[in-house]
Order: C-alpha cells, then sequence, then structure tokens
C-alpha cells in the first residue's frame, strides 16, 4: 500500500505529540501540580496514530481512561488537552473531565470513559446512527486487553456485526490489565481470534508500527464503509511506563521483568517509523528533527496555556448537568 | 396503552430521526408498539437481541450524533444495562463539559402485582432520582402517559419514562390533537396535576398509587375528611412548590409510593416538606410504600406488600388523630 507522504509525516507529528505532551505530564504531575490519576500513553503511540490518520474528520471514535493518546491521534488541541488535565476552564470538558475523560465531539471526538469497555456500545451506537441516516461516516473504539473481557465488548461486537454497522473494534493489547497479564484472563490464543464468534475478521497487528495499524484500519474502513460490518483489530503493543501516575506511588510486588520492559522499549513505535522514513528516503533526518522540535514546543505552549488558564468558578459546579437550562439542581 | 402507542406513532411521523428499539418491539410483545412496524419498517423499529448493556449504549451513542431513540424495556431488565445508565447516559453530558445532548427515552415498563416474582415486578424509579443527569417521568393517567412521552421524545436530556404496569388497561380521556392548543398533545415536566382539591389531607400519590389514593379521598369524603390528591407526575424534575403549597393549605401529608420504602421517592418528597414546610405541619407525615422485601410470588403473600386503599385511609386517620 502506497501512502502518500503528507500521510506518514502526519503519523510522525501526532506521535511526537502525544510522546511530549505525557512526558510532560509525568514530569508535572510528579512534581505535584495536580493530583488524581494519569495513564500514560507513551509505547503505544503508533496504535491511535495509525488507526485514525486512516479516518476522516467526519468519523467518530471513542476510547477509554487511558485517554490523552485517543485524542490528540484524531487531531484534538493539545491546549485543550493539557488545561484540561489541569482542571482549568479552557480544557476539553472545563475541568470536569480530567485526564481520563477527555472529548471533542467537534471533531468526532465521542469522550473517553473511565469504566472500560463502557465507551464500546456506545461507539456502536454511532455507527448504528450512521446506517439509520445513511451517511458513510465511520466509528472506532478503542479498548484494552483487560475491558475485552467484559459483557459490553462482546455484546456491542455482536451487535456491530447482526446489524453489519459500520464500527471498528480496535483493542489495544498492552500485555496487561493494570498487573495482571492478559495470558491468564482471555481464553484464546489471541484477542482478534474471538472476532470469529462474531463473524467478522480479526486482524493481528504489529501496534509498534504505525504504517501496519494505518493499512489494517484502512481496510476495515473500507469494510464498514461498504457495509460490510466491523472489523476486530488487535495491536500487540506495550505500555512503557506504569499503568497509572497515581499508582506509582502504591508499593506491591513486580509483576513484570526489567528485561522485558527494556526488550519492549527497543520497539519504540516512534524509532521504528522514523527508521521507516529515512530508510525509504521519504524524510530526510532534517524533516524529522524539524517535526520533534515543533511539536515539543507545541507542547511546551499547551503547557503554559493550561498554567495560565483560570479554574472554573463555584457557580460553574452546578453548570453542564441538563440541556434544559431551567432544570432546578437539588 | 392506545396513548403511548398514539404518542409514539404521533411523534415518529413528526420527526425521521426518532425510532425505536428493543426486545421484540416489532411484534410488540407488551403493546405499545402495535402497527408501528407495519407503518414505519424494520429501520425504524428495530428488534434487539437480548443484549441490555449492548443496545442501550448504541441508543446513547447514537443519541450522541443526532438520532432520537426510543428504547423499549422492562424495570427489571435494565440492571442488566445500568453501566450504560449511569456510566454514560447520565454523566456524559456533565463529564465532557456540557458538550453532548442525549435526546434518548427509555421506556420502563414496570410490571408487578401479577404474580411475576422478584426478578420481573421492580418499581426502581427511585434509584435515578438518586443518580442525577436522567430526568424521571411517572405518569398516572392515560393522557399524561401520552402528553409525558411526547414531551419525552423532543427533550434533550436523556429521560427514563416509568410505565406502570396496573395502570397500563386504565382508560381515561385523551383529547384528540385538535381539541389541544397547538395541534398537540404535551404535559410540561416539572408540573404536578392536583387531582382532587381538599383542605384536611395531602396524599401526594406516585404511578400506580394514585387510584387508590383517588379511591381512599372518595370514601374518606362521605366521612367528612376532606383530602387533596396530588400526583407529581414527573421526579426529576419533581415539582416541590405544588406540593408545598397543598401541604401549606392542608397541614397535612401522606405520601404513597409503589416502590420499596428505604430511600423511595416519597422519601425524597418528605425530607422536601421537612426542610422547607415543617411549619405548615400538625401533624407527622407519614410513608405508604411497598414493604421493605423482595416481591413474593404467590399471590397471597405479594398483594400484602404493596400500599392499598385501606393503608391509604388508616395513614390519613393517624394524621387527623
Amino acid at each position: 500500500m502506497a501512502i502518500e507522504k503528507q500521510k506518514l509525516m502526519l503519523m510522525l507529528r501526532r506521535m511526537w505529540l502525544i510522546r511530549h505532551f505525557e512526558e510532560t505530564v509525568i514530569k508535572v504531575y510528579t512534581s505535584g501540580e495536580f493530583g488524581g490519576a494519569a495513564h500514560p500513553y507513551i509505547g503505544e503511540e503508533a496504535v491511535a496514530v495509525g488507526a485514525c490518520v486512516a479516518l476522516r474528520d467526519s468519523d467518530y471514535i471513542a476510547g477509554n481512561h487511558r485517554s490523552h493518546g485517543h485524542p490528540i491521534a484524531k487531531g484534538g488541541d493539545v491546549k485543550k488537552a493539557m488545561a484540561e488535565i489541569y482542571g482549568r476552564r479552557d480544557g476539553y470538558c472545563k475541568g470536569k473531565g480530567g485526564s481520563m475523560h477527555l472529548a471533542d465531539f467537534s471533531i468526532g471526538i465521542l469522550g473517553e470513559s473511565g469504566i472500560v469497555a463502557s465507551s464500546v456500545p456506545v461507539a456502536t451506537g454511532a455507527a448504528l446512527a450512521a446506517k439509520l441516516q445513511k451517511k458513510d461516516f465511520v466509528s472506532a473504539v478503542f479498548f484494552g486487553d483487560g475491558a475485552s473481557n467484559q459483557g459490553a465488548c462482546h455484546e456491542a461486537m455482536n451487535l456491530g456485526s447482526v446489524w453489519k454497522l459500520p464500527v471498528i473494534f480496535i483493542c489495544e493489547n498492552n500485555q496487561y490489565a493494570v498487573t495482571t497479564p492478559y495470558k491468564s484472563t482471555v481464553s484464546s490464543e489471541h484477542i482478534a481470534d474471538r472476532a470469529q464468534a462474531y463473524n467478522m475478521p480479526g486482524v493481528l497487528v504489529d501496534g509498534q508500527d504505525a504504517i501496519a495499524m494505518y493499512e489494517a484500519t484502512t481496510e476495515a474502513v473500507k469494510r464498514a464503509r461498504a457495509g460490510r460490518g466491523p472489523t476486530l483489530i488487535e495491536a500487540l503493543t506495550y505500555r512503557f511506563e506504569e499503568h497509572s501516575l497515581g499508582l506509582g506511588r502504591i508499593r506491591r510486588s513486580e509483576y513484570r521483568t526489567a528485561e522485558e520492559v527494556t526488550d519492549w522499549r527497543k520497539r519504540d513505535p516512534i524509532v521504528i517509523h522514523e527508521k521507516k522514513l529515512l530508510e525509504t528516503k521519504t524524510a530526510t533526518q532534517a524533516e524529522i528533527d524539524a517535526i520533534k522540535a515543533e511539536t515539543g514546543k507545541e507542547v511546551d505552549a499547551a503547557l503554559e496555556f493550561a498554567r495560565q488558564s483560570p479554574f472554573p468558578e463555584a457557580a460553574e459546579l452546578y453548570e453542564d448537568m441538563w440541556a434544559d437550562k431551567a432544570m432546578p439542581i437539588p | 396503552m392506545q396513548a403511548l402507542n398514539q404518542a409514539i406513532a404521533e411523534e415518529m411521523r413528526r420527526d425521521q430521526k426518532v425510532f425505536l428499539m428493543g426486545e421484540d418491539v416489532r411484534a410488540s410483545v407488551y403493546g405499545a408498539a402495535a402497527n408501528l412496524s407495519k407503518e414505519f419498517g424494520p429501520d425504524r423499529v428495530i428488534d434487539t437481541p437480548l443484549s441490555e448493556n449492548g443496545f442501550f449504549g448504541a441508543a446513547i451513542g447514537a443519541s450522541a450524533v443526532g438520532m432520537r431513540p426510543i428504547v423499549e424495556t422492562l424495570t427489571s431488565f435494565m440492571w442488566v444495562g445500568m453501566d450504560q445508565l449511569v456510566s454514560q447516559a447520565a454523566k456524559m453530558r456533565y463529564m465532557f463539559g456540557g458538550q453532548v445532548n442525549l435526546p434518548v427515552v427509555f421506556r420502563c415498563v414496570m410490571y408487578y402485582g401479577g404474580g411475576s416474582a422478584a426478578h420481573h415486578s421492580d418499581r426502581s424509579y427511585p434509584v435515578y432520582m438518586n443518580i442525577g443527569g436522567l430526568k424521571v417521568a411517572v405518569p398516572a393517567t392515560p393522557r399524561d402517559a401520552k402528553g409525558l412521552l411526547k414531551t419525552a421524545i423532543r427533550d434533550e436530556d436523556p429521560v427514563l419514562f416509568f410505565e406502570d404496569g396496573t395502570l397500563l388497561g386504565t382508560r381515561g380521556d385523551v383529547p384528540e390533537n385538535s381539541e389541544v392548543p397547538g395541534g398537540d398533545l404535551l404535559v410540561p415536566f416539572g408540573k404536578a396535576a392536583v387531582h382532587r382539591q381538599g383542605t384536611d389531607c395531602t396524599i401526594v400519590a406516585i404511578a400506580g398509587a394514585l387510584p387508590h389514593a383517588m379511591a381512599a379521598a372518595a370514601e374518606l369524603e362521605a366521612e367528612g375528611v376532606s383530602v387533596e390528591v396530588v400526583d407529581p407526575r414527573t421526579l426529576v424534575p419533581l415539582d416541590k412548590t405544588t406540593i408545598l403549597e397543598s401541604v401549606a393549605k392542608t397541614g397535612r401529608c401522606v405520601v404513597v409510593d409503589p416502590a420499596s420504602k428505604v430511600c423511595s421517592a416519597a422519601s425524597e418528597i418528605m425530607s422536601i416538606v421537612a426542610e422547607e414546610g415543617f411549619w405548615s405541619l400538625q401533624a407527622p407525615m407519614i410513608k405508604v410504600a411497598s414493604k421493605q422485601v423482595h416481591v413474593p410470588y404467590t399471590p397471597v403473600l405479594e398483594k400484602l406488600m404493596y400500599p392499598t386503599k385501606d393503608d391509604i385511609k388508616a395513614a390519613i386517620k393517624k394524621t387527623m388523630e
């Protein structure tokens, strides 16, 4: 599959944006600027970026608690994302969602769900709307290996298939549900194998390779837009950091070896992508360096924006519960 | 039942975005969807798998991107789809800073009192009052069933519309649209109905409690006690003004609720009256609600658990002592 340079460079740009964003979040979190949970996407960037670059702006996505990567991959605004994590008024959700619930409905991001697998039926519903409205948008939903065991996930896959909906199920198999390895919780060898039960293609993809993700998603989108129903993509990937920044402070026994982490870090999705760009002479080192530097500055500006943004006023506690402005808040 | 059917059909004719989904809706096993599949076709009357967590979520997702789904379900099956009702329908708007409206209606049929036992007899509306983010309608007359359902379908917020199975055979006047100003029977949310005026005691009667309350009031009138009957019609929003005004007039208050007694809708209404209407009260309020047990199968026991006309009369007399 020949992919135009503009798309290949967009993948690199968005992966770097996520990487800088997450490194910044870790830095400021560690310094105690805000609390709560934050789940870094470092190591998994190629999954969301490869998939989202294969989508149109008019397509929808939904995701989960590891929430920063998906919206940035879809073209979200890092300023609003950072301000949200800072709990500020200029954040995506005006400070009401925080790290686990970024959303931007204006560019098709239906929101990230803190309850794993809970957004899978919702994304399937967006695909139902496409079918009922006879429109050709598709809906893609990201969930983890842990979420793949939730009933919601299976119910949504069954619905998507029996109704031939334009939905793409993307399982980010980062090997562990917090600390529990998927091999001990998933009954089939691969999560992709479960697609057979729902009469849809199940595709196993190298989640460290943005181009492979792009290609697999492009196939799934083609099938979805043609009215042939959903696809399950299992992206094999790895979370380079701990499950959640907040959890790092809790003492616990080791669940993965240092060697394993080191081995996976050698398969850094950004390094893999840059190497391909250089080997195929798609881009020069100078172009790559420029993207890295530009995205770094973008995230620096986002951090500054977030720090400057005001906190919400007390009265805003009562806003946004209802579309109906006349609703009393007891 | 016909009133509900009319409301759905009229709204589906009016707005192409409205569609109905649920288990066995094409065949209309519960009655309210009769003939809809014939008129609107299989794309707008959708039979779902037995998969509440899946299709509740699908309805919510469809509503987030421009559709107006009506979901038909039984209250007892809502537990299966609870994550979607609570984590998504109730919370999405607030959690995402008001970015999205979810104009979805869940028609929640409450069958109880007919020997269906514990798994098919829930009166669960108080649970959803506690959650927030979900409007809760509890119509008690055919006219209100139609008018409130039409309002619910046009509402931009998620609505849980509880249909009391003990009332589904109720007969009552439902005006033709041509007889209604504006040509549409729309009953607003948050406006209680005073079904009977009185001066001695207020009964607030919820859903299927209304006919028992009316019967009790009629019998007490013969005994010289003047009872006012208020039907809140919606619990979220709740018309506390009408309730408080009535209690201010009568000085006594009995709240009748077919739901289980603890943390019921009655509990909330009584707490409001205690906080905001205390100085009007001449006697302690009394709650007449279902006993705090699960619904037993045998009719001999089941009939003992719900509020009856006699329970209501006894409660009123007690407030008059």
